[in-house]
C-alpha cells in the first residue's frame, strides 16, 4: 500500500502553529470516527505507536507459525494435518497482511524483519512457550487464538484505516482457528484416558500465559491512555482479560477439564474472578528468558539467511527479463 | 493392519490407486516442512497451498482404495498403519528437501509428471479415478505454474542459484526413470483403459519439461541405468524416517479418535 | 529504506465475483509480475474470495495528495443540481 516516498512527503519542519492546527484537525477526525489514511498528516508519535504495534503483531503471527508448525509432520490424522497446515498458513497470511499495513506508514518490511531478527522488536511472549504435546495445538487454537480474537476484534475499528481493514480480514479467519482448536480439544477430552491427561496437561500450561496475553494490568500499562484517545485501542487490558475469562470458564467446564486456578470463583454479578497472575514469569519471558525465546529467533534467522540466495536469484532473474524485454 | 489379507476384486487397480495416493501423501509431508521456514512469507503460503492440495488428493485416493479393498480401511489406516514396505510412492517424493532449489526441482519434475498422468487419467474407463483426476488436474496445473516459475527464476537467476539447481537436477534425475519403466500391472491397466500408456506419459512429460529447462538455462541430464522402484516398495533410506515422524503420535494411541 | 535486494511491493485488487469491480485488498512482495499474481492468489483468495486478480507495482500508483482534498473534492459540494433528487416533479408524472 502506498509506501514509497511517504516519509519524504511529510515536510521536515513545520511551524508550531501549523503543527497544532494539524493536530487539532487530526484529533477532530478521530473523534468523529473518521479513519486516518496513509497519506494523511499524523503526529509522529501516532505513526511510531502504530508501527510498533502493527509490526509486533505481524512478528507474533510469523513467530507463532513455529510452535504449531512443530506438529504438522506428526498430526494424528490426515484431516487434522490438513486443518493445521491451513491454520499455520493463515498465520503466515496474517503476518503478511499486517506487514503490508505497517508498510503504509513508511517503513519497509525488510526493515521490520531486521528488527525482529536482531532482537530489537518484540512479539507476543506466548509463542516462547513450547508445544511438547499434540494437545498444545488444540490448546493454542482454543485459548491463544481465543484471547487473540478478544484483543483483535476492537482493532477492526482502529482509527488507522489500513490496520483496521487488515484486522477485519484477520478476525474473519481467526474464528476458524479458535473453533478448530476447541473441536480438537473436545476430541481429546472425550477420548481415551491418555488423551484426557494430555488435554488437561496442556490446559494447565497454557491457561496463565493466555491470560497474560492481554498485557500488564491497567495500573501498570504505559501505553493505554494515549492509545485510547487515538482510538488505536478501545478497551483496557483488564477489561479484555475479564471478558475472555467470562467466555472461557464455561467452555472449560463443558470439556470437563479443570482450570488450574484454585481461587477461581463466580462473583454475584456473574463475572468470574481469577487468582493473581504471576507477572514475574511474564516479565521473564518478555525479557527473553522464556523457554523458547532463543530457539524461535534462531529458527527465523536461519530461514531468512537460508533464503537469501533464493530472494536474490528472483531479483536477478527479474532484472534479466526486464533487460531482455527492452532489447 | 500392515498386510493386505482380504481378497480384493481388483487388486491391480487398488495397487495403482495406492501408488498415486502414497506419492501425494509423502510429497505433501515433505513440502509442508517448509511452512515457516521458506525464503519469504509468501512462499510459506505457496508451499502450504500445494501441500494442502496434495493431502486432499491423497485422501480421496485412499478413500477409493479402501472401497476397492472392501475391508473397511480408512484413509488414516492407509496413511498411519502401513509399514515402509507397504508404501508404493515414487521414490523421488520421499527424498529430503535439501535447499529450496532442490525442493523446487523435485516439485517441478513431479508436478510435470503428475500433470501429464492425471490429465490422461481424466479419460480413464474407471469413472471414480477419472473424477478424482479431474479435480486434481486443476490443482496440479497451478503446482506446475508455481514450481516451473521458480525453476526458471533459479536456473536463470544468479550464478549461485544456477549452480544449486543444476546440481539438484543431476541428483534427482535418476529417480525420474522409475516413472517410465512400465511394469506388467501398469500394462494390464493400460490395456483395460484404466491407466494411460506409460510411454505416452513419458513423451508428454519430456515435451513439457524441455521449454522449462531451456528457459531455466539447464540441461536435461542423461538417463542412468540404476532405477529406484518405490512404486514396488523398493525405497531409499529416507522413507522410514519420514514415516516414523508422520505415524508416531497416531500409533502411540491405538484406536484413539482425534 | 527499501534496498534493491528487496522484492518490490505490489498492490492487489480482487474481483469478488463476476459483475463486480476489482477492489483493493492489500499488498504483497514479489520479484516479478507473475510471482505477484501467484502470491496474490495464495495470500488473498485462499477462501474463494475472488474470480479475478489485478496486481500493480505500488510505485506505479499515482495518488492524490490529502492536502489537495479541499481543492479537489469540495467544489462538487454545491452542485446539487447534478443529483436527481434536486428536481421536484409533480406526482402525476409517473414514469420519470
Amino acid at each position: 500500500m502506498y509506501t514509497q516516498g511517504l516519509l519524504e512527503a511529510i515536510p521536515k519542519a513545520v511551524s508550531a502553529l501549523e503543527d497544532s492546527e494539524r493536530m487539532a484537525r487530526f484529533q477532530a477526525r478521530i473523534d468523529a470516527e473518521e479513519k486516518i489514511e496513509p497519506k494523511d498528516w499524523m503526529p509522529d508519535a501516532y505513526r511510531q505507536t502504530l508501527i510498533r504495534q502493527i509490526s509486533q503483531h505481524a512478528h507474533s503471527e510469523i513467530v507463532g507459525m513455529l510452535p504449531e508448525g512443530n506438529w504438522i509432520s506428526r498430526a494424528p490424522s490426515l484431516l487434522r494435518k490438513s486443518i493445521l497446515i491451513a491454520k499455520v498458513q493463515d498465520e503466515g497470511g496474517h503476518g503478511a497482511y499486517l506487514y503490508s499495513a505497517a508498510e503504509t506508514l513508511g517503513i519497509a518490511r525488510s526493515e521490520l524483519i531486521d528488527q525482529l531478527l536482531s532482537g530489537r522488536a518484540k512479539y507476543s511472549s506466548i509463542f516462547n512457550y513450547p508445544t511438547p504435546s499434540w494437545a498444545d495445538i488444540a490448546a493454542i487454537g482454543w485459548l491463544v487464538d481465543g484471547a487473540a480474537i478478544m484483543n483483535q476484534i476492537p482493532l477492526c475499528r482502529c482509527s488507522y484505516g489500513p490496520y483496521a481493514r487488515a484486522m477485519v480480514r484477520v478476525c474473519k479467519e481467526e474464528s476458524f482457528h479458535q473453533r478448530q482448536g476447541y473441536h480438537a480439544m473436545l476430541s481429546l477430552a472425550r477420548g481415551t484416558p491418555a488423551q484426557q491427561r494430555m488435554a488437561q496437561d496442556a490446559l494447565n500450561r497454557w491457561w496463565w500465559p493466555a491470560l497474560m496475553m492481554f498485557g500488564p494490568p491497567d495500573t501498570a500499562s504505559q501505553h493505554t491512555a494515549v492509545s485510547v484517545r487515538w482510538k488505536i485501542k478501545r478497551f483496557t487490558n483488564d477489561e479484555l482479560r475479564q471478558k475472555f475469562v467470562d467466555f472461557t470458564v464455561p467452555q472449560a467446564q463443558f470439556l470437563g477439564l479443570t482450570l488450574p486456578d484454585a481461587q477461581l470463583q463466580q462473583a454475584a454479578d456473574g463475572h468470574y474472578q481469577i487468582g493473581p497472575l504471576d507477572w514475574s514469569e511474564f516479565n521473564a519471558v518478555l525479557k527473553g528468558n522464556g523457554p523458547c525465546n532463543a530457539e524461535r529467533i534462531a529458527e527465523r534467522r536461519a530461514a531468512h539467511a537460508d533464503g537469501a540466495w533464493v530472494r536474490a536469484a528472483a531479483i536477478a532473474h527479474a532484472a534479466k527479463r526486464a533487460a531482455r524485454a527492452v532489447a | 493392519m500392515s498386510a493386505v489379507t482380504a481378497p480384493v476384486a481388483d487388486r491391480a487397480l487398488m495397487t495403482y490407486v495406492l501408488r498415486l495416493a502414497d506419492t501425494a501423501l509423502v510429497l505433501a509431508q515433505r513440502l509442508s516442512a517448509w511452512i515457516g521456514h521458506s525464503p519469504a512469507i509468501e512462499e510459506d503460503l505457496g508451499c502450504a497451498n500445494i501441500a494442502l492440495d496434495l493431502l486432499g488428493q491423497a485422501r480421496l485416493l485412499y478413500a477409493y482404495a479402501g472401497e476397492l479393498e472392501g475391508a473397511g480401511r480408512t484413509e488414516d489406516d492407509f496413511a498411519y498403519l502401513r509399514e515402509e514396505c507397504d508404501f508404493l510412492n515414487a521414490t523421488m517424493a520421499e527424498l529430503p528437501n535439501g535447499d529450496f532449489g532442490q525442493t523446487i526441482v523435485r516439485q517441478c519434475l513431479l508436478d510435470l509428471w503428475r500433470l501429464e498422468l492425471f490429465e490422461r487419467l481424466t479419460q480413464s474407463t474407471d469413472v471414480r479415478l477419472a473424477q478424482i483426476a479431474a479435480k486434481a488436474v486443476k490443482e496440479i496445473r497451478y503446482h506446475v505454474r508455481y514450481s516451473s516459475g521458480w525453476l526458471v527464476r533459479l536456473g536463470d537467476g544468479t550464478d549461485e542459484s544456477h549452480q544449486r539447481v543444476a546440481k539438484a537436477l543431476t541428483t534427482l534425475w535418476p529417480y525420474v526413470t522409475e516413472w517410465f519403466a512400465e511394469d506388467a500391472m501398469e500394462q494390464a491397466l493400460t490395456e483395460r483403459g484404466v491407466a494411460p500408456s506409460v510411454a505416452a506419459v513419458q513423451v508428454g512429460f519430456e515435451t513439457r519439461l524441455a521449454p522449462i529447462l531451456r528457459d531455466a538455462t539447464l540441461t536435461r541430464p542423461v538417463d542412468v541405468d540404476y532405477r529406484w522402484f518405490g512404486k514396488r516398495s523398493q525405497h531409499s533410506e529416507h522413507l522410514g524416517h519420514l514415516l516414523a515422524d508422520l505415524q508416531s503420535l497416531h500409533r502411540a494411541h491405538p484406536g484413539a479418535q482425534w | 529504506m527499501t534496498s534493491p535486494q528487496d522484492w518490490p511491493l505490489y498492490e492487489v485488487f480482487v474481483r469478488a465475483k463476476r459483475g463486480l469491480d476489482h477492489k483493493h485488498v492489500g499488498s504483497l512482495h514479489a520479484a516479478d509480475a507473475a510471482m505477484a499474481i501467484e502470491h496474490a492468489r495464495d495470500l488473498y483468495t485462499r477462501r474463494q474470495e475472488g474470480v479475478s486478480l489485478w496486481v500493480v507495482k505500488s510505485s506505479d500508483i499515482v495518488a492524490s495528495d490529502p492536502d489537495d482534498a479541499q481543492a479537489l473534492f469540495d467544489p462538487a459540494e454545491d452542485k446539487i443540481y447534478r443529483h436527481p433528487t434536486f428536481y421536484d416533479i409533480p406526482k402525476d408524472v409517473e414514469t420519470l
